[in-house]
């Protein structure tokens, strides 16, 4: 198997003894066809114990493991070796507070993200003897797209207006507030709405649309975004424009939602 | 052990730098500039042409300079840059589902700068081009 010899320079910082972080170069032979988290590893394993990073799942999946990999927010066990020449150079996410070495902090993330309530809300509990919420497969490749979001954040890296203004609420929570008010089975557009028709939610969105560009999962957020802008300003227009109109509602979902009779 | 984290600022005015991506996304914010301008510059055009005859035909000559000719060749690429950002962004503003497909999102696009052409002819003509 052919190898090569992979120059790493990793961000360290330890937040018990350093005010900054600090580049460090590793030198560790790797084989051709392994990935920027193979390499870390294999340095951790014979070089460094001390370097911390997150992964688990090695295949893109549990989205762990994302860091900008010279510069560009990527899951390192999706950024392969033999993509790079030269010096790798491997930092944590950007935006995000580093807690250590290559790990960072995600709290603002989750906090946002439970702020657009990512799930199915009815009004009423159907009872289980009422069978299953059925749903046709048109209705399901509506938002189905939306529902492949890992939750790796790299979106969030990649977001200079989030960097900017960390009150954004962000492209992968927003992404996912319209993934359920797309759900034909949802009722809680209204309670997302509160949160994603303002100012720092997506009225903050100028459309860089580098999101979109890094996301593993092809969600697409940026389009996300930009149709709930739309949504937004017609929800507002409906309420404020004319006679007699309510204000967002779930009625305006549900009749978008082609229930099945 | 407590908690220590790092925050790593974000430049504030440089950071459009760090990727060509982000100096793509403000080459379009900076068209909007020109745009801008040239309403600006109708503005005027609307001032000059209820001041009478002479005023209208001092604006003219005055648009018939070598600045005025280089304005409106800046103006018009970042109008059509502008306007092609615009109308690329719609297919992913606009997604339109038939049964379980998606329309391929080129034909949203294209469809917009197909009305966009057919208007600029209508506005040639109408207004004596050709």
């Amino acid at each position: 198997m052919k190898e090569r010899l992979v120059q790493l320079e990793v961000l360290r910082y330890n937040p018990d003894t350093d005010t900054e972080a600090h580049f460090q170069r590793y030198e560790v032979m790797c084989q051709e066809e392994w990935v920027v988290l193979d390499a870390l590893n294999k340095v951790k394993e014979s070089i460094d114990p001390t370097l911390n990073y997150r992964w688990s799942c090695h295949m893109a999946v549990c989205g762990s493991c994302g860091m900008m990999i010279n510069g560009e927010p990527k899951l390192s066990c999706h950024a392969f070796l033999r993509s790079y020449e030269g010096v790798i150079r491997v930092e944590p996410l950007t935006h995000f507070p580093v807690e250590r070495d290559l790990v960072t902090a995600p709290d603002d993330f989750m906090e946002k993200l439970k702020r657009v309530k990512p799930y199915v809300i009815t009004k009423q509990k159907k009872p289980i003897e009422e069978g299953e919420y059925k749903q046709t497969p048109a209705q399901l490749m509506k938002f189905r797209q939306y529902s492949m979001c890992i939750n790796c954040m790299l979106c969030y890296a990649a977001c200079p207006e989030y960097g900017l203004t960390p009150h954004f609420v962000g492209p992968a929570a927003l992404t996912l507030a319209h993934r359920y008010n797309l759900d034909s089975r949802d009722e809680g557009r209204k309670e997302r709405m509160e949160v994603v028709a303002t100012r720092e939610g997506v009225w903050e969105c100028t459309f860089v649309g580098a999101c979109s560009e890094v996301c593993p999962a092809h969600v697409d957020p940026a389009s996300a975004l930009q149709q709930l802008k739309i949504v937004g300003s017609i929800d507002w227009i409906v309420e404020h424009l004319l006679p007699g109109g309510k204000s967002a509602g779930d009625t305006v979902s549900r009749k978008n939602a082609g229930d099945i009779p | 052990m407590s908690r220590n984290p790092l925050i790593r600022e974000v430049p504030p005015t440089t950071w459009f730098f760090r990727h060509p991506r982000y100096v793509r996304y403000m080459a379009r914010e900076v068209t909007s500039l020109f745009v801008g301008a040239y309403c600006v510059l109708l503005v005027v055009a609307m001032q000059r042409l209820s001041a009478g005859p002479a005023a209208w035909q001092g604006f003219l000559d005055a648009l018939r300079g070598p600045a005025g000719i280089v304005f409106h060749l800046l103006a018009m690429a970042a109008a059509f840059y502008h306007a092609g950002t615009w109308f690329n962004a719609t297919q992913k503003a606009m997604p339109l589902q038939i049964g379980e497909e998606f329309v391929n999102g080129s034909y949203i696009s294209g469809a917009h700068y197909l009305v966009w052409a057919v208007l600029s002819v209508a506005v040639l003509f109408f207004t004596g081009v050709f």
